[in-house]
């Protein structure tokens, strides 16, 4: 049998638990679900459509907001009885989070990261493919454990509901969780202002070192406008004090799914790559016809970025008539 | 205020990462190395506790002896104590690393009295297990949170901020505490002159690597396949710009 971790913040599913489920569907064997704290006990009829047979829903004072300790103890509670083959969760800050403090907690291995292909679970050793540098080279890795703890990464399965839905029956108890757990309960929530952000954007406009200056980035800032976008930016425009890290693209920094990025004046570094590659369209401006960022992307301008934006910006508003 | 931050040496690839012959290592002939990102910043965030608290920063890491290369960086930032913890080179699996790691920690603080803080990165730039630092908190009974994207310090207490999915989480840890950091906490300073002398003269100490290997274990690395070039050239200089507006606009994007 198999465990999966549902995330969500007070009753509000996380997605990438559907990515989770399904991939545990794989394994061919009965799937769990376990929920934390009663505001997710709404969530089981959505567990049970993507394969779930039963939500273990874990009720607990501690259990109302997130905690990394709480929530690893309730899990190690249900694991103690229930004795899965492997206990799963999204590769998630949070999901990446708890798991490590279970595995700790068993002094067991864990595997972060695992994405759906070549897996061999035929033997007491599992066999996995797992993603390093944030996705640019894959992992080949065995897990050898009772339990295998394992979270599975972000995209890499397409979230897809069981053939044959199935009806997960509510089964709530209470864990045993130290009172020691209540140090890494969250202490205040600042809900922040939804807008247009970098991960979620349509247009990027992404300017790097090539842009030259804090200052340099207005003409990047007024296509941006033009567009109803938002302006990313390279690392080491970052690192050089020009923007803030929240417009960083790459590893390190966010992955956008933008239908167009304009990548100006970047050249391309592979942890720079794996935050552009979820942009459907790619066009680089840059004075290095040879720059990785142009060779990979779907369109390019060879030029000097300094004259190329303000001129896009120009043509758009002349041919709106404005 | 006594800080420890650990800090991996990694490979610096450029437009790709290559992968040995025997598929067990990145092919490093060609490439610098760093410190991985999160954990400069790690190294920032501790340096300002100590200019803001007083006391002393160490650094720690657990790699080939080359990684003196990273300490002597820290220590041209600041840090003043500096433990390497040499292994062969080969990737170390997280509990494996883990355990090295808290038995030094154990070894320094019988010397040197408790850390207050210590300091890792959120996940490592090369392998992102997401594991060591929790599982070094856990061996040692101290509180731990990850991804902090503030930390403050009132000599008892760190409060510690960190963002999921738009909702900013605010936690108190009673000291002695363990924080992972994420890049963007704060913007790490460069080297100064002064720090670079200072850090030829840094005496590096050799701790011994105690600890059996994990249950995870690498097979292969192996590069995902590269995507074939489907790049069209629309021109060069401003001309070029009416030919963008055309593929705009056929998105639907004007
Ligand atoms: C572990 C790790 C994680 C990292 N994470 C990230 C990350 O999240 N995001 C990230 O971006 N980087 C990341 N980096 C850094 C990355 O390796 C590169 O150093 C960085 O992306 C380079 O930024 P850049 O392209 O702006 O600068 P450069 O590499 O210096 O490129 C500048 C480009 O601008 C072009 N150019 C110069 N002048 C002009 C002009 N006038 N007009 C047009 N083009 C011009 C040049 O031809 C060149 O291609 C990471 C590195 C490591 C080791
Ligand atoms: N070899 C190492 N030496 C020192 N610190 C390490 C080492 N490996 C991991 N760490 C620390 O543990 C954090 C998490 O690493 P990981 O579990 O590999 O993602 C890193 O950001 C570092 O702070």
């Amino acid at each position: 049998m198999i465990l999966v971790l549902v995330e969500h913040d007070r009753g509000v599913l996380a997605p990438a638990s559907f990515e989770a489920l399904t991939f545990a569907r794989a394994f061919d064997c009965e799937v769990h679900a376990i929920t934390l704290g009663a505001p997710a006990d709404e969530l089981a009829p959505y567990l049970g459509a993507y394969g779930a047979t039963a939500v273990h829903q874990a009720h607990h004072d501690l259990l109302v907001d997130y905690g990394p300790d709480a929530s690893a103890d309730a899990l190690v509670s249900l694991v103690a009885t229930l004795k899965p083959g492997a206990l799963m969760a999204t590769g998630t800050d949070r999901g990446n989070e708890v798991l490590a403090h279970v595995a700790a907690r068993l002094d067991a291995p864990f595997v972060a990261n695992v994405t759906g292909e070549n897996l061999d679970a035929s033997a007491d050793r599992w066999e996995l493919t797992r993603i390093r540098w944030g996705g640019s080279l894959h992992e080949r890795a065995t897990i050898t454990a009772d339990v295998r703890l394992l979270t599975v990464a972000l995209h890499a399965v397409e979230p897809t509901p069981a053939p044959a839905p199935a009806v997960a029956t509510p089964m709530p108890f209470t864990p045993t969780i130290d009172p020691s757990a209540a140090i890494t309960i969250v202490r205040d929530r600042v809900k922040r202002e939804v807008g247009q952000t970098l991960a979620t954007a349509s247009v990027v406009v992404g300017g790097g070192r090539g842009v030259g200056s804090a200052e340099g980035f207005e003409p990047l800032e007024a296509l941006a406008r033009e567009l109803g976008g938002v302006v990313g930016c390279s690392r080491a425009v970052t690192n050089n004090g020009w923007r803030n890290h929240t417009d960083q693209v790459g590893q390190t920094g966010t992955r956008i799914g933008a239908d167009v990025y304009l990548a100006c004046g970047i050249s391309g570094a592979i942890q720079h790559w794996v935050g552009a590659s979820g942009a459907k369209c790619i066009i680089a401006i840059n004075t290095d016809a040879a720059a990785n960022m142009v060779t990979k992307a779907d369109y390019a301008v060879i030029g000097d970025l300094h004259e190329i934006v303000p001129a896009i910006t120009a043509a758009i508003r002349s041919r709106r008539g404005v | 205020m006594r800080v420890l931050v650990c800090i991996k040496r990694v490979p610096a690839p450029g437009a790709r990462i290559n992968v040995t012959e025997d598929g067990l290592a990145v092919d490093t002939t060609n490439l610098g190395f760093t410190t991985s990102p999160h954990e400069e910043c790690a190294l920032e965030a501790g340096l300002q506790l100590v200019e803001e608290h007083g006391g002393s920063a160490t650094a720690l890491t657990l790699g080939p002896p080359e990684a003196e290369e990273q300490l002597r960086y820290a220590a041209s930032l600041g840090v003043t104590d500096a433990a390497l913890i040499p292994t062969d080179g080969t990737d170390w699996d997280p509990q494996r690393t883990a355990r090295a790691i808290g038995h030094v920690i154990a070894e320094l603080e019988a010397v040197g009295g408790e850390f207050d803080v210590i300091l890792f990165g959120n996940e490592s730039a090369d392998s992102g297990g997401f594991q060591v630092g929790v599982r070094v908190a856990r061996a040692l009974g101290r509180p731990m949170i990850t991804g902090a994207k503030g930390l403050t310090m009132d000599g008892t207490t760190a409060r510690v901020q960190r963002e999921i999915d738009g909702t900013q989480e605010v936690y108190e840890l009673r000291l002695p505490a363990i924080i992972g950091v994420k890049e963007g906490i704060n913007l790490p300073r460069y080297p100064t002159m002064k720090g670079r002398l200072a850090s030829r003269k840094l005496g590096v100490q050799i701790h011994e690597a105690v600890g059996e290997p994990g249950g995870q274990r690498m097979v292969q690395l192996v590069s995902p396949p590269e995507q074939e070039s489907r790049l069209v050239v629309l021109g060069a200089g401003p001309a070029a710009a009416d030919k963008v507006v055309d593929l705009l606009a056929e998105r639907g994007l004007l």
